[in-house]
């Protein structure tokens, strides 16, 4: 085994091993644990900085393994790979200081850590996966890794939560699975590939094909959340704050918008999507999606739900641009996929800090919290400008990418949906700043976990994460057109597939 | 003298035979640990084997020096091989288990297992129809015994049940095995192949529905489904999980012999209707899994549906054999993932005292490696990868499709849904934070070990289908 096959493997297993030692270790190490958990994370994003540079100077990286004569598992960590992972190893990283401060003295913390590790390293299949069998093989083994996530709390809610969410996923993940062999059955075993291999079967197959791509588009529009599978998405709210950070920024609604990408970009190829009439269904799905998740979170009092419905209509602007036909829509979804994790992540860290120090869970409790918790509140208005779009955010970012793409598409009613949305999301998002900056506070907060000490308005490893997290939906935004920025990247993967 | 005697083949008659013989002279203590090394050497046994044919194609074995015609033939082809692999594979863990099962009253079990151990390698290396008559009647008679241990009389109510059907199902293959010798004058599969013209004789075509009605009411395809939940829902937890892993698999296996290699002009006639009762079975079995609150019920109704899925491969067999594949993953995969989700219950019933789903709240926490077994085992019933049952869904489905056959593909999808619908209802209930006022005894480690490495090594199997693959590719027709 060559260095560069050797990679991809060490990134799987950088969170994989120590998960497995982690469910072995008694509920009182904590400090192994937190070892672990620390080891496994900087392991990784040293591999992951170790795969970006070779990538950028044209190194591939790649494993195979057969599991059946003609069935391949696949690993290749290619530029789009790379987007992924990247956002999810630096979300991971910030997400496990969280979840340590968050789950402090909580009961089942080798558990929720050993699936929480599962679930990163099924993050990171999904990301490599060469081919559809490998997408599929880690796309379940996600919807397994988080079930024990989301019913974490053993509660009532939280069994109906996570049965409603299984049924959900487990159903997508049979749609998926019948799509995908059949399309073996048409083409034989094929590896993602720029610009598709489908377009060699021709137009003869177009019928064929149509159905292929529904059952592909409906199994991993599931996780994405697509009106009207997105009944899951609300449901999973009951699972701890971390859990939820994680579903929505990171791993399993990113997971079905990366299935998108792959499906339209490496299995049709866009071009052949755009001839077999393909794309502008998907586009209307996703923009129904948008406007639908922001009317929704519009009357949601319960923050985390509001958030929940936000995720929805945020995650499909991806799936928009990437239906939207040319470059330009192209780079617009992607970039979209790193800035709504930084955002969005950060936004669900604020709602954790809400409730762990001050027992706020509805956006009717949250008066004053901004002068009770300066800097969450800062973070937390940060993120939300940054979904509405406002200039020099990374969310005004990607909205002019798509705008423009949609224009270049001749599409332009896109731009009349996207427009809509923002108006629904300034409409859901400031009520929230209003109450927390401008109303005073009450006289007892619903819950006071956590007492103020001085300057120091939450736990340290609370106020880190959301912090740096919402720096970023800024520096993101200002520095855009840096080199390293993500959408520096989001080009570099947008000309591959265009400019062959 | 010497090749002969260091062959594999009859050895992994022979050793069970002795084991058995040795555990019912020195009691259980010394018997089980006698029978673990002798199930050790079985495995390398059945390994050494599997190199073989890998390497050279079938084996046969002479028994005596006395050929065909007079004597007694063992052959090994890829397929047994696999079965043999398979038998051993479950009985080691499950021997560990059961010795710490049986910790004081262990009565009869390892005389029986042994026995049973004995008459399935011999089934699987049988090369003529009465030898499989003779191997088929000792092991059920041996299971019968088995699922009667215990002694109480919701046991022996269902051990005789099960004795009932199965002496009715012997009898009507023997009266097969018997026509067929009226006409052909021989019962060896080899010798009788040849014979099978295009336009068989009535006697034939009764010969072939006796045996086959014998084989599937063993088998418990549905309707014949009725014996096997009391028999295997309420038998010792280790009985259960020889019974559902191996001992139905056994006449499955015949089943595919006989369809393969003695009646395959017959078998295209009946295919259609085996795969539609394997639907039945899936969906029947699983619904009924999903109604019961008795959790070992509930396994052993996922045996019935799960079995469902071995008879799907029959409408598919031809012409690519894809489908073949599938039912012997199937087969394996389900062999080792039932093992292990009958030894996990077993844990749990013992560790929370109670045998419904309800009392299982808490089990997440207070015994949790067990519940992890229990949840791969039910990864690889439901067919998700990376499992081997994922492999075989894969092949089913593939198959399915190539043949146009949408509604196969259904079955196989649906049923693996019901399947996750039913192992969640554990695992949510597990997951629930326990009452108060409930204890949890302690297990022994070796049972949690021994339930866990069987459910590992049914998902881990799904990454091995190559040389799965290659295996039983030697001497397939």
């Amino acid at each position: 085994m060559t260095l560069n096959e050797a990679l991809p493997l060490a990134v799987l297993a950088s969170s994989l091993l120590p998960g497995l030692v982690i469910f072995a270790l008694p509920e009182h190490w904590v400090g192994t644990r937190t070892t672990l958990n620390l080891f496994g994370a900087f392991a990784k994003l040293a591999l992951v900085g170790l795969l970006l540079a070779g990538v950028s100077a044209g190194e591939n990286y790649g494993f195979r393994h057969e599991v059946l004569p003609g069935l391949e598992l696949v690993f290749k960590a290619d530029a789009l790979a790379l987007l992924f992972m990247t956002l999810s190893t630096v979300l991971w990283l910030f997400t496990t200081l969280y979840a340590i401060g968050y789950l402090e003295g909580a009961p089942h913390r080798s558990r929720f850590f050993g699936f929480f590790s599962l679930c990163v390293t099924a993050t990171m299949g999904i990301a490599m996966a060469g081919n559809l069998f490998t997408f599929f093989v880690f796309y379940e083994l996600l919807t397994l890794a988080t079930f024990p996530l989301v019913v974490h709390r053993g509660t009532p809610q939280a069994m109906k939560g996570g049965t409603v969410y299984l049924a959900y996923t487990l159903g997508g993940g049979a749609l998926l699975l019948t799509g995908i062999v059949w399309l073996y059955g048409l083409t034989g075993a094929a590896d993602f590939a720029h610009g598709g291999y489908l377009a060699v079967l021709g137009s003869e197959k177009a019928g064929q094909l149509q159905w292929v791509f529904f059952l592909l588009i409906a199994g991993v529009g599931v996780k994405t959340a697509l009106v009207p599978l997105h009944g899951w998405l609300p449901q999973a709210m009951v699972a701890p704050a971390p859990v939820s950070a994680l579903l929505h920024a990171v791993a399993v609604v990113k997971a079905g918008a990366f299935g998108v990408v792959r499906i339209v970009y490496e299995v049709y190829g866009v071009e052949f999507a755009q001839s077999l009439d393909l794309l502008a269904p998907l586009a209307v799905a996703a923009a129904i999606t948008i406007v639908w998740g922001s009317f929704r979170a519009l009357f949601q009092d319960d923050l985390k739900k509001r958030l929940a419905y936000s995720t929805v209509s945020q995650v499909s602007y991806i799936v928009l641009g990437v239906a939207l036909f040319g470059p330009i829509g192209t780079i617009g979804g992607l970039v979209h996929l790193v800035h709504q994790g930084i955002m969005k992540i950060t936004l669900f860290f604020c709602a954790g800090n809400y409730a762990e120090a001050l027992g706020i869970h509805k956006v009717s409790e949250i008066n004053g919290a901004g002068r009770r918790m300066p800097l969450t509140t800062a973070a937390f208005t940060i993120a939300a400008l940054g979904m509405m779009g406002v200039p020099l955010t990374a969310g005004a970012v990607s909205k002019a990418w798509l705008m423009d793409g949609a224009r270049a598409a001749d599409m332009g009613w896109v731009t009349g949906v996207l427009w809509t949305s923002s108006v629904f999301n300034a409409a859901y998002f400031l009520p929230i700043l209003w109450r927390a900056w401008m109303r005073p506070a009450p006289a007892v907060w619903p819950e006071e976990h956590i007492p103020a000490k001085g300057r120091r308005e939450t736990a340290w490893l609370l106020l880190l994460p959301p912090l740096i997290t919402a720096a970023a939906v800024l520096v993101a935004g200002v520095f855009a057109e840096a080199g390293w920025s993500p959408l520096s990247w989001a080009e570099l993967i947008a000309g591959r597939e265009y400019l062959r | 003298m010497t090749d002969a005697f260091l062959d594999p083949l009859p050895w992994l008659i022979v050793l069970p035979l002795a084991w058995a013989a040795m555990a019912f002279l020195m009691g259980a203590g010394r018997g089980a640990r006698l029978a673990i090394v002798a199930l050790a050497m079985q495995l390398f046994l059945a390994l050494i084997l599997a190199t073989q044919v890998l390497e050279s194609g079938p084996v046969t074995h002479v028994v005596g020096g006395w050929g065909a015609p007079l004597g007694i033939d063992l052959l090994a082809d890829g397929l047994s091989v696999a079965m043999l692999l398979l038998t051993q594979a479950v009985a080691l863990p499950l021997a560990v288990y059961a010795q710490a099962y049986f910790s004081r009253e262990a009565g009869q079990f390892w005389p029986l297992a042994g026995f049973l151990l004995a008459a399935l390698n011999a089934l699987f290396l049988s090369a003529d129809l009465f030898n499989l008559y003779v191997t088929l009647e000792l092991l059920s008679l041996a299971a019968v015994g088995l699922v009667a241990l215990g002694g109480k009389p919701a046991q022996v109510a269902a051990a005789l049940r099960y004795l009932l059907v199965s002496l009715t199902a012997s009898g009507a293959y023997l009266m097969g095995v018997a026509l067929i010798y009226g006409v052909y004058g021989t019962v060896s599969i080899a010798t009788l192949a040849p014979l099978m013209g295009s336009a068989p004789p009535m006697a034939l075509w009764l010969s072939a529905g006796l045996m086959l009605t014998g084989l599937l009411a063993k088998t418990a395809l549905f309707p014949f489904h009725f014996w096997l939940p009391p028999a295997h829902g309420g038998a010792a937890a280790p009985v259960s999980a020889l019974l559902s892993a191996l001992v139905v698999k056994a006449s499955f296996y015949l089943v595919l012999r006989l369809a393969l290699d003695v009646f395959p002009n017959l078998t295209a006639l009946v295919a259609p209707g085996l795969g539609l009762l394997g639907a039945a079975a899936i969906l029947y079995g699983s619904w009924r899994a999903l109604r019961t609150h008795h959790i070992k019920r509930l396994v052993a109704w996922s045996t019935v549906a799960q079995l469902g899925y071995l008879f799907l491969v029959f409408p598919l067999l031809a012409p690519d054999g894809l489908a073949l594949q599938a039912g012997v993953v199937q087969a394996i995969a389900h062999g080792l993932a039932k093992a292990a989700m009958f030894a996990a219950v077993g844990v749990l019933m013992l560790a929370t005292g109670r045998d419904t789903l309800e009392g299982l709240a808490g089990v997440a926490h207070r015994v949790p490696l067990t519940l992890f077994a229990f949840g791969l085992a039910g990864v690889t019933l439901m067919g998700l990868p990376p499992s081997a049952g994922f492999l075989a869904k894969w092949l089913l489905i593939d198959a399915a499709l190539s043949h146009g056959q949408w509604g196969w593909v259904a079955v196989v999808i649906g049923g693996g849904l019901l399947a996750a619908a039913y192992v969640f209802k554990v695992l949510r209930q597990a997951f629930l934070l326990a009452p108060e006022d409930s204890r949890f005894q302690p297990v022994p480690r070796s049972m949690e070990w021994a339930a866990f490495v069987l459910a590992a090594a049914s998902v881990v199997l799904g990454l091995r289908g190559v040389e799965l693959m290659a295996l039983l590719a030697q001497g397939a027709p």
